[in-house]
């Protein structure tokens, strides 16, 4: 699984990897953002769901995220 | 005349200096903040500075002239939100009044019970006094920031609940609150509701059903440092505050009386022109609604778009650093404020938005007042796009 490790970055950068990073994936699979802003778990989701993007689960500071389309 | 302070470098842009030197005439979009001050509360101030400084409690002629101010103030007051005059306490600020609602509210209600319950998008004031309170369930909101009422309805339902809190609008981003279904649903199972109308009051008419209620003067266009407390006949409030008398509101130390009579004139003039400003403000937010979605890529626009406070609107922008677009917008001659957490003291994204689940970076809120121009916002619509392109680029998108 590609990792993104955002770890001390501030939102928006978090949000900013991620959604530069996906597109590069084959569709169905999952990228892990690993980001400790506190604004993170929140704009992850809300980006997922602007993108039409798949939030697949949070634990701690990893996120994954699906591409689906 | 004060040394004119130096230059300072702003590091939101590489390579810019700040010089303060705006691109346009200023324009305040920030009222929901403060409101600037209506001219009638400029006058009544200035009136109330010679005749009103004497403490209103004190019996020589100069305390009885300034009761006198006091007791038209708060009767005017009442008149406008619907309370009798003994009902109406100011307090220095809509914060404290908020404080002393809750801690006051739940104090009287102590055989009753002890839990509060409120929604997950009250003002930190109130989640303040909740998380002092400790004992607190949250009753959360929908996409468009509107209360969730089959929650509200089973936890004001349970045992033990001594009081519900519900804000009149979310400050945040606008959406008015089903106060009536929420007040009923209190109504039904013996709970006061406390309603904070900060937000609210001089700009849309007080809803109905409340046993507490607060405003803030700063925020219809009264002075800032005044605050006002309704407590109803009949509902059991308990001073959080030390005080002779504990079961009535009293203001914590000296009034500042001539603010006081300021914010009540300016209350009075203000609800005069509400509708016909309502109308004209709530046509400016559906111009900007429409326009920053049309103009704006990947930009989301928060709150209802129908149901909701007529000045007040939020946005928030992908891949935009709240703190850069605020600072941009500022050189360009706009005031407004932002929920992102870049720009918080506590550094933490915005609760509403948070409990919406809505994005809360790039965010901005506007707020309109009665000296907003359609021409203010037409020059926010026309530079806004080009800040966020700007903005975007910086950070490679």
């Amino acid at each position: 699984m590609i990792v993104l490790d955002c770890l001390g970055r501030r939102c928006p950068l978090p949000v900013i990897a991620l959604a530069k990073r996906l597109p590069t994936v084959a569709i169905g699979e999952v990228i892990r953002v690993l980001a400790d802003d506190p604004a993170a778990a929140n704009d992850i989701r809300a980006w997922c769901r602007m993108k039409d993007q798949e939030f697949v689960q949070e634990e701690g500071t990893a996120f994954d995220v699906r591409r689906i389309s | 005349m004060l040394p004119r302070p130096p230059l300072q470098q702003d590091d939101t842009v590489p390579g810019v200096e700040y010089t303060g030197v705006r691109a346009g005439a200023a324009a305040y979009l920030d009222s929901a903040t403060a409101a600037p001050l209506h001219p009638v509360a400029r006058q009544a101030l200035l009136a109330a500075l010679d005749d009103g400084w004497a403490d209103p409690d004190r019996l020589y002629s100069v305390g009885r002239r300034s009761g006198q101010l006091l007791d038209a103030a708060r009767a005017a007051v009442a008149e406008a939100l619907g309370a009798r005059p003994d009902e109406v306490t100011f307090t220095a600020s809509g914060t404290s009044a908020a404080h002393a609602a809750v801690l006051g509210g739940l104090a009287g209600r102590k055989r009753a019970g002890g839990t509060l319950v409120h929604s997950a998008i009250e003002h930190s004031a109130v989640l303040h006094a909740a998380r002092l309170h400790g004992d607190a369930a949250e009753v959360g909101v929908d996409l468009r920031g509107r209360l969730d009422l089959d929650g509200w309805r089973s936890a004001v339902g349970r045992p033990g609940v001594a009081l519900a809190s519900l804000i009149s609008a979310s400050h945040e981003v606008g959406t008015t609150q089903p106060v009536a279904a929420a007040a009923e649903a209190c109504a039904a199972a013996g709970v006061p509701l406390y309603v904070d109308a900060a937000q609210s009051v001089g700009h849309i008419p007080v809803p109905a059903g409340w046993s507490l209620l607060s405003a803030s003067a700063h925020k219809w266009g009264g002075p800032p440092g005044v605050g006002v407390l309704v407590v109803r006949k009949g509902v059991r409030w308990l001073s959080p505050w030390p005080g002779d008398d504990p079961h009535r509101p009293r203001p914590v130390g000296a009034l500042d009386l001539p603010a006081v009579v300021a914010a009540a004139a300016s209350l009075r003039a203000v609800q005069a022109e509400a509708q016909t400003e309502a109308v004209r403000l709530s046509a400016l937010i559906d111009r900007i609604r429409h326009v920053v979605a049309a103009t704006v890529p990947d930009v989301e626009v928060v709150g209802d778009p129908v149901e909701r406070l007529p000045h007040l609107v939020t946005f928030s922008c992908l891949y935009v650093d709240g703190e850069a677009l605020l600072h941009a917008l500022d050189r360009a001659g706009f005031a407004v404020s932002s929920g992102s957490s870049c720009t918080a003291s506590t550094l933490r994204p915005c609760h509403v938005l948070e409990a919406m689940g809505v994005l809360s970076h790039g965010n901005v809120r506007v707020s309109l007042h009665r000296g907003t121009t359609a021409e203010d916002v037409d020059r926010f619509l026309a530079v806004l796009p080009g800040l966020v392109e700007q903005i975007r680029k910086e950070a490679g998108m």
